[in-house]
């Protein structure tokens, strides 16, 4: 479904205010990790309030189709996402790595029960999406209309498993499997190119078979047009890399490899949220 | 005597006692576990017929998914299934599931609550010639230690197939341990089997020594038992098939009926069968235990007998234990 001009302004309004909820939630946890969840903020509006088949008063409606986020570290963006979706209340968000909170550190279904999957360890939330798409291949065969999105790091590339079930989605030509490269080119320990290189990346997922779209991961209409091309692609599981920027929305946070694996404190969160409300106003002002 | 309420295969001393091998009774088991439900799924890493999955594989290839040599991928796929609401069973050698992918189990399968059933064929030494690499003895170490996770560990092929079909409907995971060579049949179709329920097999007027036994080595335990007798010393024999959870009540009285225990497995000493057997013992009924397993070793070739022999599992050994653990204060 092509997206509308004030829709696309709607889309924009409501990352910027999950990216707001988020970085409240960090300041209070003290805790956690910053420029992943940034970075896929407008990824997670456009899936849960545009492309997603789902119900937030009824999480386990069966016919949904399926998000699984793999690395799980990135969580305040999947919690501040399903709070404004509906999930549970916004409140709720600052409870954020509290003992007893519904909100672990990284996701536990056992606490969420509307979480697809629980999810920490890198490396094996494709696989999990693979077999999601392989049960609903042998339920409704190849002409299903389900989608099963996976949410990957580039990150966690390096982890041979992710390879193991990028192989075997080929393999089994899952059309209703989708993946989400966030390719921010950061993990924990600096620059992916440094750390272990990925590229040549898009080569790497044509090799086992998939259909490749590239898209910049901040434009609302490029991330929805792309989760309606892989609609339309059959016979192939279908891998969008979004090429996003570390920490987006903050510029003093952008691009920088140490806000990984950090929370701001109370004078950076301070900024952060300065920054993240003004260009709330600049959302409306740009469209106009 | 062999406890003739369990209708145990009363020929198990003979000479040409019937042998089949345990995963054997993994493969028809699952088989018939798939006729009776749909939701059942195979999935394999390239070893379909030592795991004997092919004999559902054949049957319901729509079911069945080929993974390669992909162990972490296999578990974690499996996850995936069971969150739409299949049952899935994934084989391999114990040693690479699960051995190799253990973090796979521990977070996609047991933290995530899904109920994926783990064989692991080839476990224990009695693999023989392929060498230590993939004889596993430390699998029912990790499985055991992982909450929500069953374990069985089925003494036959009759047992196996038993013990397969009844994971089918436990809504958790389970761990379904295998040995690879031909193994006497001690029990028959009638032998009552449920999880977590403990059985004597050899019972005895005034026991002196209960020994716990469990996979196929309760062959070599209960030949020990027939031994003893003949010598005028009296032992109760359990197999212990569900290692978790552990039939706790069963083993309490057999501490308190005897006072004196020996465990039996193809495993670690360390973190195995005997461990677990401990652990209950000390907490509820302490009483002197003697182990009978792997000592901190790994394996090597050999033919199955050789290598049991060396390692300390044979009957001769178990008898020796017995005797030892009759001595002590």
């Amino acid at each position: 479904m092509e997206l509308t001009d004030e829709k696309i302004i709607e889309l924009e309004e409501q990352a910027n205010n999950i990216r707001i909820s988020l970085i409240e939630a960090l300041i209070k946890a003290g805790s956690g990790h910053t420029a992943g969840p940034l970075d896929m903020a407008d990824i997670f509006t456009v899936l849960f309030f545009h492309t997603l088949k789902h119900d937030p008063k009824k999480p386990d409606w069966p016919e949904r189709d399926r998000f699984v986020l793999s690395n799980g570290h990135i969580c305040p963006v999947l919690y501040s996402t399903m709070a404004h979706a509906g999930y549970f209340p916004v409140e709720e968000l600052k409870t954020l790595r509290q003992f007893g909170s519904r909100l672990q550190g990284h996701p536990h279904r056992d606490f969420l029960p509307s979480l697809e999957t629980s999810s920490g360890p890198l490396g094996s939330g494709l696989s999990q999406a693979v077999g999601m798409a392989l049960a609903d291949k042998i339920d409704h065969g190849l002409t299903s209309s389900r989608r099963i999105y996976a949410l990957l790091s580039d990150g966690e590339l390096e982890c041979g498993q992710t390879w193991e079930a990028a192989m075997l989605a080929g393999k089994e030509k899952l059309h209703n499997l989708v993946a989400v490269v966030d390719r921010n080119n950061i993990q924990i320990e600096g620059y992916t190119e440094n750390v272990m290189p990925l590229e040549p990346l898009s080569e790497k997922w044509l090799a086992w078979n998939w259909h490749v779209i590239e898209i910049d991961g901040h434009n609302i209409e490029e991330i929805s047009d792309a989760f309606e091309a892989a609609r339309a692609v059959f016979g192939k599981p279908t891998v969008i890399i979004a090429h996003t920027i570390a920490g987006k929305g903050v510029p003093e946070f952008e691009y920088d490899y140490r806000w990984h694996g950090k929370p701001p404190n109370k004078e950076e969160g301070t900024l952060a949220l300065k920054e993240l409300r003004t260009l709330g106003g600049k959302i409306k002002s740009e469209h106009q | 005597m062999l406890n003739s309420s369990l209708k145990l295969n009363t020929k198990m001393f003979d000479e040409k006692v019937e042998q089949v091998p345990i995963r054997q009774g993994f493969g028809e088991g699952l088989l018939s576990a798939g006729e009776k439900n749909p939701q059942v799924v195979g999935l394999c890493a390239d070893l379909t017929e030592s795991t004997k999955m092919n004999l559902f594989a054949d049957k319901f290839p729509n079911r069945f998914i080929q993974i390669g040599v992909a162990e972490q991928n296999l578990a974690s796929v499996a996850s995936g299934l069971a969150a739409m609401g299949k049952i899935p069973f994934i084989s391999s050698y114990a040693m690479f599931s699960p051995g190799r992918n253990w973090e796979q189990i521990r977070t996609t399968v047991c933290y995530n609550n899904q109920p994926v059933k783990i064989a692991g064929s080839h476990a224990g030494i009695s693999v023989g010639p392929d060498g230590g690499t993939h004889q596993a003895i430390e699998d029912i170490a990790i499985t055991r230690v992982l909450p929500r996770m069953i374990v069985l560990s089925p003494a036959d092929a009759i047992e196996a197939k038993k013990a397969t079909l009844a994971s089918v409907d436990t809504g958790t995971p389970v761990y379904i341990r295998l040995a690879r060579e031909k193994t006497p049949v001690m029990t028959t179709e009638s032998t009552p089997f449920e999880i977590g329920k403990a059985q004597i097999f050899w019972k005895s007027d005034t026991p002196k020594v209960g020994i716990i036994a469990t996979g196929a080595l309760l062959h070599k335990a209960l030949l020990a038992a027939k031994e003893l007798e003949e010598k005028g010393i009296e032992v109760e024999v359990m197999n212990l098939a569900t290692i978790k959870p552990l039939d706790e009540k069963a083993i309490i009285e057999l501490a308190r009926k005897t006072g004196r225990i020996v465990t039996v497995e193809e495993h670690q000493i360390r973190g195995g069968m005997g461990s677990a057997v401990a652990e209950c013992l000390a907490k509820n009924f302490p009483v002197p235990i003697e182990f009978i397993g792997v000592d901190d070793q790994f394996g090597q070739s050999g033919t199955p007998e050789e290598l049991i022999e060396h390692y300390g599992m044979g009957t001769k050994n178990i008898i020796e234990a017995v005797k030892r653990v009759s001595k002590r204060g």
